[in-house]
């Protein structure tokens, strides 16, 4: 990282400060708890899914800027998607933190999300990005806890 | 005041001494505000490391050869460097371990397992690290005993108006840190050790963050068990100390067994040696003591009282430099603190400080410093952390202050 507001993106502080999709959503039909422990990042997903597609998303929670940044545009991002291509997105969004997917080249479905590519190259950051993504994919498959650690 | 003291350091000659201090790192040079985390270690340690290994190793206390003789001798004199630093009555007292952790396990493993049963209680304090909270937890689980804790105030300092009560005639053993790694709490664990002994309660002081920082004598302190690891204190990791008063180590039984720590061994029965090598099972980590035996010489040589005045004047200065920043919180003000200086800035994340303070070639630390019940208590997830050394300068601190006001730039 050549400059760290390569990262700090005006969009991941704004996400930071006003994110979307905060709070508590019950009835819910998935959820997860996803911990950082190295850092200390804690959100709680709740995903409601009817008809194969997901209907409504929140999460809950404490951490750094890039986590919540990145469980606010998440849930922007997978909100009234079909479950198949959240899962997707999912894959996607590890492949590019890896290094092994570069959205400018490679065909994927990651949008504005690809506004994280840059965290590829700071990798004690990688968990904090990472953390709602592995959080979501525990809930779609019904494992109630995951760390990123 | 001693001569000694009233002398400054010669910081810019002691930097002369930490290559990496002289690397560019990010394009820029290093400013390392980390040493609580771990020491960074001057070159005469490595080269002592790098020397033994080289042209003295082989294994100790084994054979007839002049090389196993020489290597034991001068593992041994690491060991009498470590006792002589921390007054230890004999170097039989000075049990090597893999660190702070490993010291306060074998304690609660051997030494706890003996002595605490089902309803006994283990009492700690509030600011403990994870390594004297876990080992007690496990033990206490174990035997159906419960840990209870000393608590603290708003600034950090422990409340020990009520210590009589919490050592109550269930209470087998009381662990308390010298100084907090989070905030650098400097606690009067002579004072504790004495009201815990007026009611027969044995002490063990985390010395992690104490030994790097102030002179300590274990006699004076009438401490039953010392522990600390050589990465703290300019020495490498994988080797730290367990001071223990004699007869409380002679009446321990083994913790981990194996070779060395045998007299004889049979089908039938096997008898173990005395103190020190009773506790240390194993081909040890020779080079590792030899290192620590160079920092110590390391450290002495600059005078740990001459260490302490530096510090301190660079913890007076950074308070005072951070205390115009709006929106810094300064967490731990207790009285007596070491030079470590906890802080969190309203409405950002200790990491994305981290983060970008790393970026500028600043080196602090950003979590829970394995201490998460001193994160609960102030209701936070995390602070940044920065610690000073004896290699600091001001400047160090005007870099750090800058790198914070950038951090809150980015974040407006």
């Amino acid at each position: 990282m050549s400059d760290p507001r390569e990262l700090y993106q005006q969009v991941i502080i704004e996400h930071n400060k006003k994110p979307r999709n905060y709070g508590d959503l019950e009835p819910c039909t998935h959820h997860a708890h996803g911990l950082n422990p190295l850092c200390g990042d804690d959100i709680v997903l709740k995903v409601v899914v009817a008809d194969g597609v997901v209907q409504d998303i929140r999460f809950l929670g404490q951490g750094c800027a890039i986590s919540k940044a990145s469980s606010s545009l998440m849930t922007v991002n997978v909100k009234g998607r079909p479950v198949a291509e959240a899962e997707l997105m999912v894959e996607q969004f590890r492949s590019m933190i890896r290094g092994t997917l570069d959205t400018a080249v490679d065909p994927n479905i990651l949008g504005k999300l690809s506004l994280f590519q840059g965290v590829k190259n700071l990798p004690s950051r990688v968990k904090c990005a990472v953390l709602p993504w592995a959080t979501l994919h525990s809930a779609l498959h019904g494992e109630e806890i995951v760390s990123t650690e | 005041m001693t001569t000694a003291t009233r002398t400054p350091l010669d910081v810019a000659k002691i930097r002369q001494d930490f290559p990496a201090l002289n690397t560019p790192f990010h394009g820029r040079p290093l400013i390392y505000l980390d040493s609580a985390v771990s020491a960074l270690t001057p070159r005469p340690v490595t080269e002592r490391i790098s020397h033994y290994q080289s042209y003295e190793h082989t294994n100790v206390h084994r054979g007839v050869s002049t090389l196993s003789q020489e290597a034991t001798d001068r593992f041994e004199e690491a060991r009498e460097k470590v006792r002589a630093f921390i007054n230890a009555p004999s170097s039989a007292q000075i049990i090597w371990t893999r660190g702070t952790t490993e010291s306060v396990n074998l304690v609660a493993q051997t030494f706890g397992r003996s002595k605490v049963g089902p309803g006994d209680e283990i009492l700690l304090s509030a600011m403990e690290h994870h390594s004297n909270i876990v080992p007690w937890q496990i033990l206490a689980e174990e035997k159906g005993a419960r840990v209870r804790v000393i608590p603290m105030n708003d600034a950090g300092e422990l409340m020990l108006d009520d210590l009589e009560s919490l050592l109550t005639e269930r209470t087998r053993i009381l662990g308390v840190t010298q100084v907090s790694n989070v905030m650098g709490t400097i606690n009067p664990v002579k004072e504790i050790i004495r009201r815990a002994h007026a009611k027969g309660v044995p002490v063990l002081v985390d010395g992690a963050q104490g030994v790097p920082h102030l002179p300590v004598d274990v006699a004076d302190l009438d401490a039953d068990f010392y522990v600390f690891s050589g990465h703290k204190m300019s020495g490498p990791t994988g080797i730290g100390v367990l001071y223990g008063r004699r007869e409380l180590l002679e009446a321990m039984p083994p913790w981990q067994g194996g070779g060395s720590m045998i007299l004889s061994v049979t089908w039938d029965k096997t008898q173990f040696c005395g103190i020190p090598t009773k506790f240390e099972a194993g081909t040890p980590a020779i080079a590792q003591a030899i290192g620590l035996g160079a920092a110590v010489d390391y450290l002495k040589a600059l005078g740990l009282e001459r260490i302490a005045a530096h510090e301190h004047s660079l913890l007076a200065y950074a308070e005072e430099r951070v205390a115009a920043i709006p929106g810094l919180r300064v967490i731990g003000n207790a009285k007596a603190k070491a030079s470590v200086l906890s802080f969190v800035l309203e409405g950002i994340h200790p990491h994305d400080i981290g983060s970008i303070l790393d970026h500028e070639g600043i080196v602090v630390r950003a979590g829970h410093h394995c201490a998460q019940p001193v994160m609960t208590r102030f209701g936070i997830p995390a602070t940044t952390r920065a610690s000073f050394s004896y290699f600091n300068t001001r400047e160090d601190i005007d870099a750090l202050v800058s790198g914070i006001l950038k951090v809150q730039e980015i974040f407006k």
